[in-house]
């Protein structure tokens, strides 16, 4: 840390992290506890995760978070980057400002309400809850992330472009591929980590429209932790926060490959 | 004409999420507001809303929440002023950003051990003499883990605006005088003020409808709007009196991004 700052600030700095921190070492900490408690640490143990590896149902409840996850962020991609550019082609500033703020209403407005509106919507439309309920719920809150993502990227875009590929004679299918699509991909990867991030961590909506036979691991680890303490949740949480950190070191390179790319002119 | 209407074909994926996922929910959940239990039409929903016991709820759901964002303000503020001073600031940024991206529930559940009867913070109050206290499911533990959850939410754009400050701004109230805090409350705070304003938004607003922390660490103590309108849809099953509650929030949570943003033109 700088020099310019007082050892009080620094403390005061250092006191956050440790608060941010704590929790989740504190978790991973007792998740090695052979005493089966969050409390005395008896000695160590590996005996919680391997009773996690062969919990089949925990791993499919896993596997069904992941698939969810990477089903939902992709198809919430494809119809977010279709939106932005169908955004971005309007030229009535009002329409546009009206289509903007309807795109917003589901960021904006509480998982409670995202999750009540859509359960009676299924149930309206005589929809099974289940797994494709939640994938729709999570495709549906994460398309306007992804419209947010991409249309900064597409103002960046100097129009002469598009314009420079019409005049070589491309028709629009080609100025979408070749020159709109390869210039906003930094946005379309943000977009979709950010849509796989907020599909990995919602619980409530989830909660909502999952039904009986089908459960997430966010609504999961809800219904374990009301029951009580298990180490397992421990051991899960511990595997989850590396996960995490892989995911953030990806994102960052991935980001910092782009931008390089970017700058540097390609081909 | 045909070039419109091709475009219009493009569109129709965002165009049928916007339809089914944005309006149709908001139309069905106000519609059902005026259902009663046995699915007539009426008024009593809102009668029911109006008197003193979803009243008094309605007020301590919005004492919470001022707490919250109050509490959050007051931790974040310091915290990304600090920030902004430090060496590497971004690496800074990203390891208070990463602590949010762990999964809500593990958190939650982390301080279920944590201030659990036998818990650390038990130990530590028995060390110094005070003796075990009930600190899970009090009100304290409630704010103390909202707190927790949305700093890194209200330390964000806080971040982001003290970081567009200009620096000559600062240097120019030290030449003509001011002091430190003078500095500070004429100059830094006013030009913030936007920073703030959005934290307070991404805070206050789910603060309102928290409903999965009311019951793992508060234990049903406090009800939250959330709270109440997860138990009239999931557990009384009474969809009428849940989407009343629905429509208030939705209503508060327009008033009261009128009341603080507004100033954020096109995009």
């Amino acid at each position: 840390m700088d020099q310019k700052l007082s050892p009080v600030s620094k403390f005061f700095l250092i006191v956050i992290f440790v608060i941010l921190y704590a929790p989740i070492f504190f978790l991973v900490f007792y998740s090695f506890n052979s005493g089966g408690t969050m409390y005395d640490f008896e000695g160590f143990t590996l005996e919680w995760y391997q009773e996690l590896f062969s919990d089949t149902r925990l791993l499919i409840i896993v596997l069904n978070t992941l698939v969810v996850a990477l089903l939902s962020a992709l198809i919430a991609t494809i119809i977010g980057v279709i939106g932005a550019i169908g955004i971005h082609s309007v030229k009535k500033r009002s329409r546009k400002n009206a289509i903007l703020s309807l795109n917003n209403v589901l960021i904006v407005s509480p998982d409670v309400i995202m999750g009540a509106s859509f359960l009676i919507l299924f149930t309206i439309a005589g929809y099974q809850l289940g797994f494709y309920s939640v994938l729709l719920s999570h495709i549906a809150f994460s398309v306007p992330i992804v419209v947010l993502m991409v249309l900064p990227k597409l103002y960046e875009m100097s129009p002469t472009l598009v314009d420079a590929a019409k005049d070589l004679g491309a028709n629009s299918w080609e100025v979408v591929t070749k020159v709109i699509l390869p210039f906003i991909s930094p946005g379309i990867m943000a977009g979709f980590f950010m849509a796989l991030t907020y599909s990995l961590d919602d619980f409530a909506v989830t909660f909502f429209v999952t039904g009986n036979g089908f459960s997430t691991l966010s609504v999961e680890i809800y219904s374990l932790a009301r029951r009580g303490v298990s180490l397992n949740i421990n051991a899960l949480s511990t595997l989850l926060f590396l996960f995490t950190i892989v995911l953030v070191v990806v994102y960052y390179f991935i980001n910092q490959r782009l931008k390089t790319n970017g700058t540097g002119g390609r081909k | 004409m045909n070039q419109k209407v091709t475009r219009q074909l493009y569109m129709l994926p965002y165009t049928l999420w916007m339809i089914f996922f944005v309006i149709a929910p908001i139309v069905l959940v106000v519609y059902y507001s005026f259902l009663d239990i046995n699915g007539d039409f009426s008024l009593a929903n809102y009668e029911k809303f109006f008197t003193p016991t979803y009243l008094k709820m309605a007020l301590s759901s919005f004492w919470y929440a001022f707490l919250i964002t109050l509490f959050s303000l007051l931790i974040a503020y310091p915290t990304a002023l600090l920030l902004t001073r430090t060496k590497h600031k971004q690496l800074w940024l990203l390891l208070i950003i990463v602590p949010s991206w762990i999964n809500l529930l593990l958190k939650a559940y982390a301080f279920i051990g944590i201030f659990g009867t036998y818990g650390i913070t038990n130990r530590f109050l028995e060390a110094i003499g005070i003796g075990t206290q009930q600190i899970l499911f009090t009100d304290f533990s409630f704010i103390f883990v909202a707190v927790y959850i949305f700093i890194p939410f209200m330390i964000l754009p806080i971040f982001n605006s003290l970081n567009q400050l200009n620096p000559a701004l600062i240097d120019a109230a030290n030449d003509l005088g001011a002091s430190k805090w003078t500095t500070f409350r004429r100059v830094i705070f006013p030009l913030t003020m936007e920073g703030v304003k959005s934290g307070c938004q991404v805070v206050f607003i789910p603060a309102l409808s928290l409903f999965m922390l009311t019951r793992l660490i508060a234990g049903n103590r406090v009800i939250t709007l959330g709270t109440a309108i997860e138990q009239h849809f999931l557990v009384t099953q009474d969809w009428g009196m849940g989407s009343t509650i629905a429509v208030f929030l939705i209503l508060i949570m327009f008033l009261f991004m009128a009341l603080t943003g507004k100033r954020k033109r096109g995009v």
